[in-house]
C-alpha cells in the first residue's frame, strides 16, 4: 500500500477470494481496489471485514439463533429467523463504509486501523425494518435510544462488549433494517451470518454483525462504543487542526460524499486517443446529483455520464469520455449530492482519522 | 470471458439450492476455521517477548507493525489504551517495557 508500514499480505479466509489482509486477529480484510470496477455490486467473497473484538463465534447454526428485543419494551421478544422471513420484506443496495475508510492516507498519520481506500463495499441487501420490530414490541414512552448487540465477544472480560444505539426516530428509518441476504445469499460469517444491521446512509460502525440483541434504552448510550470511540468532531465535515482540542464531539453518522476513478489507478499510463474512464460515487443518503471530472488536476471540470440508478444509498457508477493527448496529467474526480454537499481538494483532518472524502487525484501518462 | 460464465452459473446454482430459498432467512449451520499463524511476528529486541505475551492475548502483532512510526508519547498511550480503556492486565513494569520496544523497534524519535 502507498504509504509508510504499508505491507500487506493478501490472503483467502473462510468464504472469501484473496483480500489484503490488515490484521489477521481479529480479522479485518481490505478490498483490493480492482474490485470496485468490476461492476457496482461488490460481491460478498470480496466484502472487506472489519471486527472488533477476537471473540468471534465460527459456527452459527441459523435455526437456532434468536434476536433478543428487550428494554423499554411493552412486550419482550424473542425472534428466530423464521420469525424475521414471515415479516414484511425490504430490499436495499447500500454501501457500508468503514468509519476509518482510507485512515493511512491522513496527514500527519494518526493510529488506528490503516486501511487504504477498500473498506467499503456496496451490497443488496434484504431484511425486515427495524421499525417493524419494534413496533411488534411495543415502544414504551420514555424510550430514547435503540441499542445493538452481535455474539462476538470481547476476549478479556474487562473489554467493553462492542454495543452500537441509534436514537429512536433514526432506529424507526425507512432504511433500517435486519438484514438476512447480502446481495441474495446468506452473507459470509465475516460479515456477520446469519443476521446483521443495515442502516443504509450511515458508517458501518453501526452494522452490527451477528445480531443477536435490540434494546431500547431510555437513556442516551454512554457505554464505551458510544461515549468515547466513533466520536466525529462538531465541525463542518468533521475536520479540525491537527493537534487542536476543546471542541465538541458527537457520534458518528452519516457518510461523506465519495468519488473514485476504478478504471486507472494513480501512476497509470495508457495510449494516447479516446479513452472511457469509469468510477463510482456515494453519499450519505441524498444521492448523486453530479460528478466532475478534472484533466488538469483541478483547474477545469467536465461532466461525467451518470450510469444506471440503484438507489440514493448506492454505488453511482459514471463514465467519462476522454480523448488523451500524449502528455502527463493529473485527474481528478468530484461528486456533488442532492443535499449540496461536495468534495473539498484540501483533506480534512480529525484524530480519529474518520470520514476522510477529499477530491482524489490520478497521476496518469498519456504517449 | 465465455468459458468462465459458464464456469460460473453452475457454481452459483448449487450454492443457492443447498443453503437456501431465494429471498427467504438462511437457515441451518455455517463453520469456518479462521487461519492461525498468519501475519508478522515482533520483531527481535529487547521487549519483544512481553509484547508478544501482553499485546496478543487480544490481537495479532500486526496492529503494531501496520501502525505509523509513532513517537514515544504516542506509543506510551496507546499502551496505557490498551490497560484502562480495553482492560488489558499488564504490569507496569511490563507496560514499560513494551512502550520502550514499541518506540525503538516500530517508531520514530
Amino acid at each position: 500500500m502507498p504509504f509508510a508500514n504499508g505491507d500487506r499480505e493478501l490472503l483467502a479466509f473462510p468464504q472469501k477470494r484473496a483480500l489484503i489482509v490488515m490484521t489477521p486477529r481479529p480479522p479485518q480484510l481490505e478490498t483490493p481496489f480492482a474490485v470496485f470496477d468490476d461492476g457496482v455490486l461488490t460481491p460478498n467473497d470480496a466484502f472487506f471485514v472489519r471486527w472488533h473484538l477476537a471473540g468471534i463465534p465460527q459456527s452459527i447454526d441459523a435455526s437456532t439463533h434468536r434476536i433478543v428485543v428487550n428494554g423499554a419494551v411493552q412486550r419482550e421478544l424473542t425472534l428466530s429467523l423464521r420469525d424475521l422471513a414471515a415479516m414484511p420484506a425490504v430490499e436495499i443496495v447500500a454501501v457500508n463504509e468503514c468509519s476509518g475508510n482510507s485512515r493511512a492516507f491522513f496527514h500527519p498519520r494518526v493510529p488506528g486501523g490503516q486501511w487504504g481506500n477498500g473498506a467499503m463495499g456496496n451490497a443488496r441487501w434484504t431484511g425486515v425494518r427495524v421499525r417493524d420490530i419494534l413496533d411488534r414490541a411495543g415502544l414504551l414512552p420514555n424510550a430514547k435510544q435503540v441499542q445493538f448487540r452481535g455474539l462476538d465477544e470481547p476476549v478479556e472480560p474487562p473489554t467493553p462488549a462492542f454495543r452500537k444505539s441509534l436514537d429512536v426516530d433514526v432506529a424507526r428509518g425507512d432504511d433500517v433494517i435486519v438484514a438476512y441476504l447480502m446481495n441474495g445469499q446468506p452473507m459470509p460469517l465475516l460479515n456477520g451470518f446469519p443476521v446483521r444491521l443495515v442502516v443504509a446512509g450511515w458508517y458501518a460502525t453501526y452494522w452490527v454483525k451477528m445480531l443477536s440483541k435490540i434494546t431500547v434504552l431510555d437513556h442516551v448510550d454512554d457505554n464505551f462504543w458510544m461515549k468515547t470511540a466513533y466520536r466525529i468532531p462538531d465541525t463542518p465535515n468533521a475536520g479540525v487542526a491537527p493537534g487542536s482540542t476543546g471542541f465538541a464531539t458527537v457520534p458518528i453518522n452519516k457518510l461523506a460524499v465519495r468519488s473514485f476513478v476504478t478504471s486507472l489507478t494513480d501512476g497509470a499510463a495508457i495510449n494516447a486517443g479516446p479513452a472511457v474512464l469509469r468510477g463510482i460515487a456515494f453519499d450519505g443518503g441524498s444521492g448523486i446529483r453530479s460528478v466532475e471530472v478534472s484533466a488538469d488536476g483541478g483547474a477545469s471540470w467536465r461532466r461525467a455520464t451518470l450510469e444506471q440508478d440503484y438507489g440514493k444509498y448506492s454505488f453511482r457508477r459514471w463514465t467519462f469520455q476522454w480523448n488523451a493527448a500524449p502528455g502527463a496529467y493529473v485527474l481528478a474526480v468530484r461528486a456533488t449530492s442532492n443535499d449540496g454537499s461536495t468534495q473539498n481538494a484540501t483533506p480534512i483532518w480529525n484524530a480519529g482519522g474518520y470520514m476522510r472524502n477529499v477530491i482524489e487525484t490520478y497521476k496518469v501518462t498519456v504517449s | 470471458m465465455r468459458s468462465s460464465w459458464l464456469f460460473f452459473v453452475p457454481l452459483a446454482f448449487a450454492a443457492a439450492g443447498i443453503a437456501f430459498a431465494e429471498n427467504s432467512a438462511p437457515q441451518g449451520t455455517t463453520t469456518i476455521a479462521l487461519p492461525t499463524g498468519v501475519g508478522p511476528t515482533f520483531k527481535p529486541g529487547p521487549g519483544a517477548k512481553a509484547a508478544g505475551k501482553y499485546c496478543t492475548t487480544c490481537h495479532s502483532s500486526a496492529y503494531v507493525a501496520i501502525q505509523p512510526p509513532l513517537n514515544a508519547t504516542q506509543w506510551a498511550a496507546e499502551v496505557t489504551k490498551m490497560r484502562k480503556v480495553y482492560g488489558a492486565s499488564i504490569p507496569d513494569d511490563a507496560a514499560a517495557t513494551i512502550v520502550q520496544y514499541l518506540t525503538t523497534e516500530y517508531g520514530k524519535p
